[in-house]
């Protein structure tokens, strides 16, 4: 029988027990309200996990001398998955690849335009943390600005490495914001579209069909991608590479297989990895200090710029464009495939009952991965 | 009398059909629902009138241009 002092209750803090009630109110929302459920279950249980004391869990192979048997789970895949060699984060983008769809975007390639515009958000939030460092409000040096920033990207393995990278102690709140803001962006992009559009706008007919992309040009596309992207930002190889990977590996036709795992089976199995290391990489004397909050706060400023940056460049488009351009669907290159094509769709079939986006809005949307995936690389040549 | 024929925007599968044959429909009545990239999207009257012709079915995968309803109005 345990004495009192060999339990865990002895050494429980309410610092252990917030983050307890943290991670249990995660898993409630991804239960009851479907709300990121894929993230945010295993992210609770990591959070849970790593906050019950004396469990060992935590304790990294570089804490223990080399000696056999002492280090724990969650350690193993938070030193070798993310802060030593950063490898889950990137693995998921095979499977990212495998499930992405180019053609939207191969039809009508200025869409990369939207994609671009929208990172716009990334660097607003840089600047504005960038600020709040310089007055001395918080403590946010270049490289906690750039991961501040890279939310805005609405890209959770993207913002995971970008942070992984550079700041590696604020890893769990920058994942947290990023997949928060995703799940939230029928929420978050509404207004601000309506704001910066007219309804004669949003009542623009587009074609809901692109047209027809060949074999040949998906297959081109991601090697194109790949080498083109890889030698103009070097750094963004890693995302990058594996990203047109996995989505070399859907469109050739000739490993189904391969394709069908990277989709499926691959992805979820890195997924389980990736959250319970994120959630276990929350320590509460991180999350209960008042720069948590600038973070989230600043993390919303990225997405809603990056929004409004897309609209705008719409807006752009329209006046050059010949054809009839619905300036809402800029706001889909912010990524968060693929909410905010879904979004862009409801608003403009509630203006205009005859309009589909949906393939139009993809277009900036996947646009919006690359753009984020480029502003990741340039941070990391920059900063890294 | 005049003949409408609703054509189907965009590939997809048909997810629901809420007339029938016979059915009287007014302007922006939802007449059916098709998915597409995981997204359910409803197909509305453009007009208001009988549904003469149903020519889809649960499940079935449409493209761009293949005729859903005719209705008479």
């Amino acid at each position: 029988m345990l004495g009192f002092h060999q339990t865990g209750f002895a050494d429980l803090t309410l610092g252990h027990v917030v983050l307890i009630c943290v991670g249990l109110t995660f898993i409630y929302l991804a239960i009851v309200k479907d709300f990121e459920p894929y993230e945010l279950l295993p992210i609770g249980i990591g959070l849970i996990l790593a906050n019950l004391p004396g469990t060992g869990l935590l304790v990294q192979p570089q804490e223990t001398g080399g000696e056999v048997g002492t280090a724990g789970l969650l350690g193993v895949l938070i030193e070798f998955g993310l802060l030593r060699y950063t490898v889950l984060p990137l693995l998921i983008f095979v499977g990212l690849g495998a499930l992405t769809d180019f053609a939207p975007l191969i039809a009508r390639p200025r869409l990369f335009l939207l994609g671009a515009a929208a990172q716009v958000g990334i660097i607003v939030a840089f600047l504005g943390a960038l600020a709040l460092g310089h007055f001395g409000i918080a403590e946010f040096g270049l490289e906690e600005a750039a991961a501040i920033a890279i939310i805005g990207g609405a890209d959770g393995p993207t913002t995971i490495y970008v942070t992984s990278r550079l700041a590696p102690e604020m890893m769990g709140i920058t994942a947290v914001a990023a997949y928060s803001y995703m799940a939230m962006v029928a929420i978050i992009q509404p207004p601000i579209i309506r704001a910066l559009t007219s309804k004669r706008e949003r009542e623009i007919y587009m074609e809901p069909e692109l047209r027809e992309v060949s074999k040949t040009e998906e297959i081109l596309f991601p090697i194109v991608c790949l080498i083109l992207i890889i030698l103009l930002v070097p750094r963004s190889a890693p995302i990058v590479g594996m990203f047109m990977f996995g989505n070399l590996l859907r469109v050739s036709g000739a490993v189904e297989r391969l394709s069908d795992t990277a989709q499926n089976a691959f992805i979820n199995s890195i997924t389980i990895l990736l959250m319970l290391s994120i959630g276990a990489s929350m320590p509460a004397e991180l999350v209960m200090r008042p720069e948590t909050l600038m973070v989230l706060a600043l993390g919303l400023v990225a997405f809603a710029c990056g929004t409004a940056g897309g609209v705008l460049m719409g807006k752009l488009m329209k006046i050059v464009t010949k054809e009839p351009f619905n300036p809402m669907i800029g706001a889909c290159g912010v990524s968060a495939v693929p909410m905010s094509a879904r979004v862009v769709q409801r608003m403009g079939q509630e203006a205009n009952p005859s309009n589909f986006l949906l393939m139009n809005a993809m277009g900036p949307n996947v646009a919006g991965v690359v753009g984020s995936a480029v502003i990741a690389g340039i941070l990391l040549s920059v900063l890294g | 009398m005049a003949e409408h024929i609703v054509k189907a925007p965009m590939r997809g599968r048909v997810f629901r059909v809420h007339v029938e044959t016979g059915s009287q429909v007014k302007e922006r009545d939802r007449m059916c629902d098709i998915e597409a990239l995981k997204m359910e999207m409803p197909i509305m009257a453009p007009v208001s009138g009988t549904i003469k012709e149903v020519c889809i079915s649960v499940g079935q995968q449409i493209g761009g241009g293949d005729s859903l309803f005719v209705i008479e109005s």
